[in-house]
């Protein structure tokens, strides 16, 4: 845990953060795209669902980085509740906009895919609509942690909620377990995949593709609001 | 309706949203961190 500490402070942080960023932001750029492209030209067609299945190799990253980005909110307010560390409160906040928009993403990707494969736009059914809420939550939060943030707050409150928010992302989970839904069920596992081999390998391109596109999306953020709180402090000081 | 049709619609979707938000999370902090440089020399 001392590490952890260690990189708590903004300046040894801005040191790794910045030649680091681009290195994310690129890598992640590249792999996304050939994995995307992979997922569109490489691959055959499904025997069922036919061109369509190819939303997948997008759909499902979107839906890992939704709800990952949740589980790294709800981490980083821990964090921020236990040790008080400021930068776990502005990677919280760095955070949420971005997974509100794979949130979003997700959302509208499956739409998409759901209207040739189920003849419906949207089904109000248990994974489609904690899907929904957990984007609603994330505009939730943005306007708690702005709110929060104008009246000089300590960032608790946001916290706290960013805490209590990760109660939607087991019932996302099991949502296709626990209820009759449209959506189907796990297909992917930790150790196996119901999805043939020949389709399934650009899958790991785009999830790992997004997931470094996105921490380097979060770094930029972070970046930009530990800049705004210099100047924000160093005008302070000067109107002193 | 064409099955293309519904893929390149999504795939659209994420490219725009996904380098929209790189695009706007880029110039946030070139911005903040032009300003902050700026600051430097003034007392």
């Amino acid at each position: 845990m001392p590490a952890l500490h260690a990189f708590a402070n903004p300046a040894r942080f801005l040191k790794i953060a910045r030649p680091l960023t681009p290195v994310l932001f690129w890598a992640g750029a590249a792999l996304a795209l050939f994995g995307a492209y992979s997922g569109l030209v490489l691959t055959p067609p499904d025997y069922l669902q036919k061109e369509t299945v190819r939303i997948l190799y997008i759909h499902v990253p979107s839906a890992w980085l939704g709800m990952g980005a949740w589980s790294g909110i709800a981490i980083s307010s821990l964090m921020y509740l236990v040790w008080r560390h400021p930068l776990s409160n502005l990677a919280a906040r760095a955070i949420a906009p971005a997974g509100a928009v794979f949130a979003a993403l997700c959302l509208i990707t499956g739409s998409i895919w759901g209207r040739p494969t189920w003849g419906t736009w949207w089904e109000w059914d248990g994974r489609l609509t904690s899907m929904l809420l957990l984007f609603f939550v994330y505009i939730a939060y943005i306007a708690l942690a702005r709110a929060d943030a104008d009246r000089g707050g300590d960032g608790r409150v946001p916290a706290l909620f960013g805490v209590a928010g990760s109660v939607l992302l087991p019932i996302i989970r099991y949502s296709v377990v626990w209820w009759n839904t449209l959506h189907q069920g796990q297909s992917i596992g930790l150790t196996s995949s119901t999805i043939d081999r020949s389709m399934i390998w650009p899958l790991f391109f785009t999830l790992g593709g997004f997931t470094l596109f996105f921490g380097g999306i979060v770094l930029m953020r972070m970046r930009a609001m530990l800049a705004a709180q210099k100047v924000e402090a160093r005008m302070r000081r000067m109107a002193q | 309706m064409n099955h293309w049709a519904f893929v390149i619609a999504a795939y659209a979707v994420v490219l725009i949203g996904a380098g929209g938000l790189a695009v706007a999370s880029y110039l946030a902090m070139r911005k903040a961190e032009a300003a902050a440089d700026a600051m430097k020399g003034k007392k």
